[in-house]
């Protein structure tokens, strides 16, 4: 196909807004699948993303429209994913803004939207639902004009359930979006905006040819991390995988690899030929890192090498999980883990539980802090509250850059909760009369336990929220740590501003009270910052475990209760002499902020 | 170990010793308290005489199993006493004679005659379902008798040439107050018996009494955690020896051991041979159940089969951790010769350090804290 008849969007819009749908629609309207092969949200293909009406991974689609070429390039919905979002959009020219004509722009379409915008995209905005009886579309259509500066007249007006104007979005992707620009001469570059691993086949990279051409069987090289392979096959998606021999300028396709290690083809990074290499690589490639930390250990401590290899596996789809070995001295051996985000952390721990059909016991998610320890002049990063150190000269955390659009009626709850959370306020704008837009910045520590959850609370649901990371700062910080019968409790340490230290401290050490069963002797719980304990509780022995009577007809039973009981013991985590339930460990997590709650 | 249904093969066949103790159960009961959850039948008057034709049909096919010189027999129930007494008589008159004869007994079912004619028939042991002295508190239990018919019966028992006695109580009754159980317990010691047996109330799941009393006793619960101390306290202090977790016993100037010489077999894990509705028998590494229907159980014997029992094997792992829960709670120390795979080295080492048991030349036991923590500390110490 010439360039000129090229043309490469992707889809920006909030989860529900009905950008799965739209995409179901087109494929449906070019012919690229029959009605009857159709299914529904054909382009989530995991069974989570389907349940969380989100999509992970990234994939692109070739249709035909008109004679022309349209590649629909699909992005990750998700504030964890702005990178993987941002590489997509790099292999575009252009966007369909998709907003929900009863609900309005939300936080996340408006993160996504600058991100089109900042990398140069055209964007054709949508307004979908316009059958809902609840839809305002002239309200959303001027609401989107002005976000855009366009024209209101210029904003489409479709239902994507119904096929409503369908048609009319695939006429002004052809229309308005410009064909790419690459040089098809020159030596080859193709953007990686996203990878798969298959179990037979091996890595799949996504790809964006920007300059020159690959071809079946040639050698190819990552430009940042210099990893070599042949191109078993290219290939495009019409749904289904097409091979071709060669991939030009302009066109997005696919590369099998052959790699066994997602981690060797990293998204963001350039293609190129071995050959005749290109000699700067394509613009944007970041090595993304994880800045949320959490423990995983299997509930049953067999299953440590179970864990290892699903975790082994899971990594060869997830380039962004990063894990390493743990062992803490209650919870045993297990990994430390690190995520984009918390939404990132949830899926895989669920993909762990549900796809491994792993028990896991995951400890209270961290950040990553840098410390500098007294009379040292570097900061080290620190993932573990357990290992952040007691003496400190600096630390620092990481914040964000919080954006919260809410009814005006909630700006007060919104404000109110931020403030506990150590936020400081940067600015307020209207987008309608109605609905304000609020910048934040806020420590990423405040928002990883239930920042969300609050915020929904507080304003019954109608928030939407949206973050990015805004760099360390310098911050208060302690270290909490709880000990059990005198002995300290690595898993249940905590990193915590001092303000907050003290009343924390109480709030854990009164959960795990209730936590921890009576043991056959006084059990005292305390917190301490160092060698100060802030807070205590004792929980208070049995005096009599027993069992009442045992004779000729029961000892079976009784045996077998003994044993349970036995087994019941190795449930629990030693602690020193103290058997401690799996669930004390998560007591951390329900203690929120040390604020109301 | 596994366990199977269907055995009606006799249980030794082989050339064993055979079993040294004997248990006879006797089902029928006038009532079914609440809390009770043994095998029993209420009435059936009709079928006392065909029951005990059963039982003895059971014996001759189980004598095998029976070692020539028999130790103990025990009658349990049920009210082994509710039984028509010349059915009683006729069974006792049958079974084989043992140095300790012990039969269980309501207190308003003893009467001189059946005092006596115990004694006459053999009986060398009564053991008396005492509970409690408090009417009300026999109210909640559903027990038949009132507080004098226990006197009464220890009376009557004593007359008729009795010199072991026991009386079983029970602590932890819904409304009990620690006052109450000193009562009780003054009641219990007033009568001289020679041996008692104190027994916390276990609110069975799905018991009636669990029902109807479970809610109270969850409410009540941290009061009466102490009464577990409060009854070895008070009975120690009388004179009594602690010998078993549940189980005290008058030390005599004579020197006679006043334990329960039968159910001593059990703790020391010694075979014993059990007949009747729902006993079980435990014989060279066999456990079996006997069905606990009373009309298959008559079916079987009348037509001269062994009963449907259900078997469980009891390898050498499980007899060793039986033998430690078991050995453990009695007072004198138990040889782990023979044991240690049964044991858990930390566990054992972590109960030391807490105070909890001590071993040493070979043997173990609880200290006396220990013993309040039986339970938790077995399941500690077993591997």
């Amino acid at each position: 196909m010439e360039q000129g008849r090229i043309r490469n969007f992707s889809i920006i819009a909030h989860i529900d807004h009905g950008k799965s749908t739209l995409a179901d629609r087109i494929l449906e309207v070019t012919e690229a699948v029959s009605a009857r092969e159709m299914r529904d949200q054909l382009l989530d293909s995991m069974e989570l993303e389907r349940e969380r009406g989100i999509t992970i991974k990234a994939q692109a689609v070739r249709v035909s429209w008109k004679g022309h070429e349209l590649n629909l390039i699909d992005t990750p919905g998700h504030v964890d994913f702005t990178y993987e979002v941002s590489r997509s959009l790099q292999a575009c020219e252009g966007a369909l803004l998709v907003v929900d004509a009863a609900q309005g722009i939300e936080a996340q379409t408006l993160a996504n939207a600058y991100l089109a915008i900042e990398n140069g995209l055209e964007i054709v905005p949508v307004v979908n639902k316009i059958d809902l009886p609840a839809a305002d579309p002239d309200g959303t259509s001027v609401e989107v004009a002005d976000l855009l500066g366009d024209d209101p007249t210029r904003v489409l007006r479709i239902s994507a359930k119904t096929g409503i104007g369908v048609g009319d979005v695939l006429d002004a992707i052809v229309e308005r979006v410009p064909p790419p620009a690459g040089d098809s001469a020159a030596p080859a570059r193709a953007l990686v905006f996203d990878s798969s691993y298959d179990q037979y086949r091996g890595v799949v990279a996504f790809v964006r040819m920007v300059d020159g051409s690959f071809s079946t069987r040639e050698g190819l090289r990552t430009m940042a991390t210099g990893t070599r392979f042949d191109a078993e096959e290219l290939g495009y998606f019409s749904p289904t995988m097409t091979p071709v021999e060669t991939l030009s300028a302009g066109e997005v396709g696919y590369v099998i690899t052959g790699l066994k290690d997602v981690s060797l083809l990293r998204v963001g990074d350039t293609l190129t030929s071995v050959k005749q290499p290109a000699s700067e690589p394509l613009p944007g490639y970041k090595d993304v890192k994880p800045m949320v930390f959490a423990g995983l250990f299997p509930t049953d401590s067999d299953e440590y090498p179970e864990l290892r290899d699903a975790l082994e596996r899971l990594k060869l789809n997830d380039a962004a999980l990063f894990y390493e070995p743990e062992t803490s001295n209650a919870l045993g051996f297990g990994f430390r883990c690190g995520f984009l985000g918390l939404l990132h952390m949830e899926i895989v721990r669920e993909r762990l539980e549900r796809e491994f059909d792993l028990d896991l016991l995951v400890t209270a998610p961290n950040v990553a802090y840098r410390v500098k320890e007294k009379n040292d002049v570097d900061f080290i990063e620190v993932h573990n509250p357990a290992e952040f150190p007691r003496e400190v000269e600096e630390v620092e955390e990481p914040y964000v850059a919080a954006s919260i659009i809410v009814p005006k009626e909630y700006v007060g709850a919104v404000m109110e909760l931020n403030n506990e959370r150590r936020g400081t306020f940067e600015k307020l704008e209207y987008l309608s009369p109605e609905r304000v837009h609020l910048t934040y910045e806020l420590p990423l520590a405040e928002i990883v336990l239930d920042y969300y959850d609050q915020l929904k609370s507080r304003t019954r649901g109608y928030a939407s929220f949206d973050y990015d990371l805004a760099g360390f700062k310098l911050g208060n910080l302690v270290r909490v740590d709880v000990l059990v019968a005198t002995e300290p409790v690595d898993a249940l340490s905590l990193i915590v501003h001092r303000d907050f230290a003290y009343d924390r401290g109480r709030l854990l050490v009164e959960k795990l009270r209730e936590e921890i069963p009576r043991q056959m002797f006084d059990v005292a719980i305390q917190a301490a910052i160092g060698a100060r304990v802030i807070a205590r509780e004792t929980v208070k022995a049995k005096r009599k475990d027993v069992l009442a009577k045992c004779y000729g007809g029961d000892i079976s039973r009784k045996r077998k209760l003994i044993e349970n009981q036995k087994k019941g013991k190795k449930r629990m985590k030693q602690v020193g002499a103290v058997e401690v339930p799996q669930e004390a460990f998560l007591a951390v997590l329900n203690i929120g902020q040390g604020q109301k709650s | 170990m596994s366990a199977g249904v269907g055995s009606t093969e006799p249980v030794l066949s082989r050339a064993g010793a055979g079993a040294r103790h004997l248990y006879v159960h006797l089902p029928f009961c006038a009532h079914r308290c609440g809390y009770c959850d043994f095998v029993t039948v209420v009435g059936r008057g009709g079928q006392h005489a065909a029951y005990v034709d059963a039982l003895l049909r059971e014996l001759e096919l189980e004598r095998a199993s029976l070692a020539d010189q028999v130790e103990t027999i025990f009658l349990g129930g049920g009210t082994p006493t509710f039984t028509a007494l010349p059915e009683l008589l006729r069974l006792l008159e049958a079974l084989p004679p043992a140095e300790d004869v012990t039969v269980e007994a309501n207190p308003e079912t003893v009467t001189p005659e059946l005092a006596a004619a115990l004694r006459s028939a053999g009986v060398t042991r009564v053991s008396l379902g005492a509970q409690t002295f408090k009417p009300e508190l026999l109210q909640v239990l559903e027990r038949v008798g009132g507080p004098d018919d226990v006197r009464r019966a220890v009376h009557h028992l004593r007359d008729a040439g009795f010199d072991n006695i026991s009386l079983d109580l029970i602590y932890g009754i819904p409304g009990q107050s620690a006052a109450d159980l000193d009562a009780d317990l003054d009641g219990a010691l007033a009568l001289e018996p020679e041996h008692l047996s104190c027994y916390e109330l276990e609110a069975k799941p799905g018991t009636r009494f669990t029902h109807a009393w479970g809610a109270e006793l969850e409410r009540q619960a941290e009061a009466l955690e102490d009464y577990f101390e409060r009854v070895v306290d008070r009975l120690t202090g009388a004179g009594y020896r602690w010998y078993e977790t549940a189980n005290f016993c008058r030390t005599d100037a004579s020197g006679r051991d006043l334990r329960a010489r039968h159910n001593l077999a059990y703790w020391l894990g010694r075979d014993y041979l059990g007949l009747g509705i729902g006993a079980v028998s435990t014989i060279e590494g066999l456990r079996l159940r006997n069905t606990p229907g009373l009309a298959r159980y008559l079916g079987a014997l009348a037509a001269g089969q062994l009963p449907e029992r259900e078997v469980e094997c009891l390898d050498e792992d499980v007899r060793a951790r039986e033998r430690v829960m078991l050995g453990l709670r009695l007072d004198e120390p138990l040889l782990v010769d023979g044991l240690r795979s049964a044991l858990d080295p930390a566990g054992l080492e972590r109960a030391e350090g807490l105070g909890l048991a001590v071993e040493s030349n070979g043997s173990l036991t609880l200290t006396r804290r220990g013993r309040f923590l039986g339970g938790g500390v077995t399941a500690e110490i077993l591997a």
